[in-house]
């Protein structure tokens, strides 16, 4: 493909660029890109950890980009924002809450190599945490449901099938209960 | 309270090109020419504010010069990056989001008015460029929400010592900046302003991953803990490289006072941490404050180590170094950071007068392009400039 700009060179350098929320995608040679600072800038502002991210990502440098990461990883999308797995390893930043789990598999490595841990071990917020601590709770009693069945102990475990119904019913409800 | 001034929306292109506006030869902080273009075409940035007002407004509680270890230590920040469930990050959202997440910010105002009565919400797109870059030197706001115009505000409170930046990289920025060493206090701070938030605001919150961040580097806790540090001794007797490598291998960053990729200049530096997942906010912060106790306890014997060795070497130095501020004509961002630095070590060593370490804090934000220019009422071009922050230095020392 020739560049886009001077449609004298090849084009070596694949940028998405977001402004506003509008995504374009631009081919360029890499002497176009530089004029233009965009092997600097690929975004707003700047993207120092740019590379940085491309290569923790098992992607290269921006001239043969296409060339090594696989489609079926470049061409994952999040079905909520529409980026791409190509355009988070370019941009570095995700679009929103959901591409966490879109990209689910393949971002565990990256941060296990930037934090080097892969568990939050911080602060819960309080209504979330509600929520989180009924989740918990249910799945709690359901381990326990199981051991009774294995025991057969039925009428606990009836009990215990009661009680985790009225939990799930919390749960659906937003999880106001007294957890 | 800052004026407010009708302007246009910044042009994106402008912004994406404003970096590249390099207008001077000698290396200085990034600021010295990161305003924007059309800067020039503010005349007048406030023709009715008196000097007075005006260093009022760039002053700040974290210059003051007060808190734990304060000869040392200037500041203490505690930031949490937090976001909307559901919603676009920043970096993707439309202009209806991001006008949507500005909504909630005030939303939270309204509602939490009992705790956020002492706050109050400033729109950074009704600033002027220059107003703007004020509100980066002072630490207020990032360089990233400077150059973005729309639904782009602040949630500040009176003392400006707690701040909320809405529509930055992340939905909301929580920020307390303290003066001195108050990382405790800085972590009850941000997370009492996080319940306040929470109260109103579905959080992007991941069992496993914790706070959602549009970037991968804050996921977790999304704290970042960052203290502003003064440590001339260390840079004078040569052990510093040594000792921010040392460092950077405990999961540290260091870098200049004024942002990434600026240099470190009379020793003035600010270490933060990288990891934010996986540790506790606890964890985090102690784990930064012992290291900055460390650093403390190595400067003072480097201090006492050149009070010992080289007290007629220091005097000097310190005694030029005032000269120079009291009577240059002409001073470029740098060697201002420098000479400032040189004296305060003289004032803290009891070698030269007493200037407060406030007066040196505050110049060292006073001396910026933004600041400059803002207290001259137009913009000004790098030699300008250099002959009005001598004027101001002169004028602001005592
Ligand atoms: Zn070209
Ligand atoms: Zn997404």
């Amino acid at each position: 493909m020739l560049c886009q700009k001077c449609n004298k060179k090849n084009a070596s350098v694949h940028l998405t660029k977001i402004i506003n929320g509008n995504k374009s995608e631009i081919y360029i040679c890499e002497d176009c890109a530089r004029e233009n600072g965009e092997l600097d800038f690929p975004l707003e502002g700047k993207f120092p950890l740019y590379q940085f991210f491309s290569g923790m990502m098992g992607m290269n440098a921006p001239e043969n980009a296409e060339a090594v990461m696989p489609v079926e990883e470049a061409v994952m999308q999040c079905a909520a924002c529409g980026l791409t797995y190509a355009q988070f390893g370019q941009i570095g930043r995700f679009g929103c809450d959901r591409c966490y789990e879109s990209f689910d598999r393949n971002i565990l490595p990256l941060f296990r190599r930037l934090h080097g841990n892969q568990k939050h071990m911080g602060k819960i917020p309080t209504r979330a945490g509600t929520h989180l601590k009924l989740k918990k709770k249910i799945d709690h009693l359901k381990l326990e449901l199981q051991k009774k069945v294995m025991d057969e102990d039925f009428e606990a475990a009836a009990e215990l099938r009661d009680q985790i119904h009225d939990l799930e019913k919390q749960l659906a409800e937003g999880g106001a209960g007294d957890a | 309270m800052p004026e407010k001034k009708k302007r246009r929306k910044l042009d994106e292109d402008k912004c994406l090109n404003q970096d590249n506006m390099a207008d001077e030869t000698n290396p200085s902080p990034e600021n010295e020419k990161s305003l924007s273009p059309e800067s020039k075409e503010q005349k007048s940035v406030t023709p009715d504010k008196s000097y007075n007002e005006k260093i009022k407004q760039i002053t700040s509680k974290w210059m003051e010069g007060s808190g734990a270890e304060a000869e040392i230590v200037i500041s203490s920040r505690i930031r949490l990056a937090r976001n909307i469930s559901g919603f676009p990050f920043p970096p993707l959202a439309s202009d209806e989001h991001r006008e949507k997440v500005l909504s909630m910010g005030k939303k939270v105002l309204q509602e939490q008015k009992d705790y956020l009565s002492d706050m109050n919400l400033l729109d950074i797109s009704s600033f002027s460029a220059v107003y703007r870059q004020v509100l980066v030197e002072k630490h207020l706001i990032s360089p990233l929400q400077a150059r973005e115009s729309l639904s782009s505000a602040l949630i500040l409170r009176d003392d400006e010592v707690v701040s909320i930046m809405i529509n930055e990289e992340d939905h909301f920025r929580i920020q307390c900046l303290l003066p001195g060493l108050q990382l405790k206090k800085g972590w009850e701070e941000a997370s009492r302003y996080d319940d306040y938030l929470e109260q109103v605001v579905d959080y992007a919150f991941h069992q496993d991953l914790g706070y959602l961040t549009a970037c991968p580097t804050n996921v977790g806790t999304g704290l970042r803990a960052s203290v502003m540090l003064y440590l001339p001794a260390l840079v004078i007797t040569g052990q510093i490289n040594h000792i921010l490598s040392a460092i950077s291998q405990v999961g540290l960053a260091v870098r200049g006072i004024y942002g990434e990729g600026t240099e470190m200049v009379g020793g003035l530096c600010q270490v933060s941490n990288q990891i934010t997942l996986g540790q506790s906010e606890e964890e985090i912060w102690q784990n930064l404050y012992s290291v900055i106790r460390h650093l403390i306890n190595q400067e003072r014997k480097a201090r006492q180590h050149l009070l010992n060795k080289e007290r007629d070497k220091l005097a000097d130095r310190a005694g030029r170094a005032y000269g120079i501020l009291k009577h240059a004509r002409l001073l470029n961002a740098e060697e201002t950071m420098q000479f400032i630095s040189d004296v305060r070590l003289g004032v803290d060593l009891g070698l030269l007068g007493d200037v407060p370490v406030g007066t040196l804090n505050e110049l060292l934000v006073l001396t910026q392009p933004g600041c400059l220019q803002y207290l001259k009422g137009k913009s000004l071009s790098p030699y300008e400039r250099d002959l009005e922050r001598a004027t101001r230095v002169k004028q602001y020392l005592p």
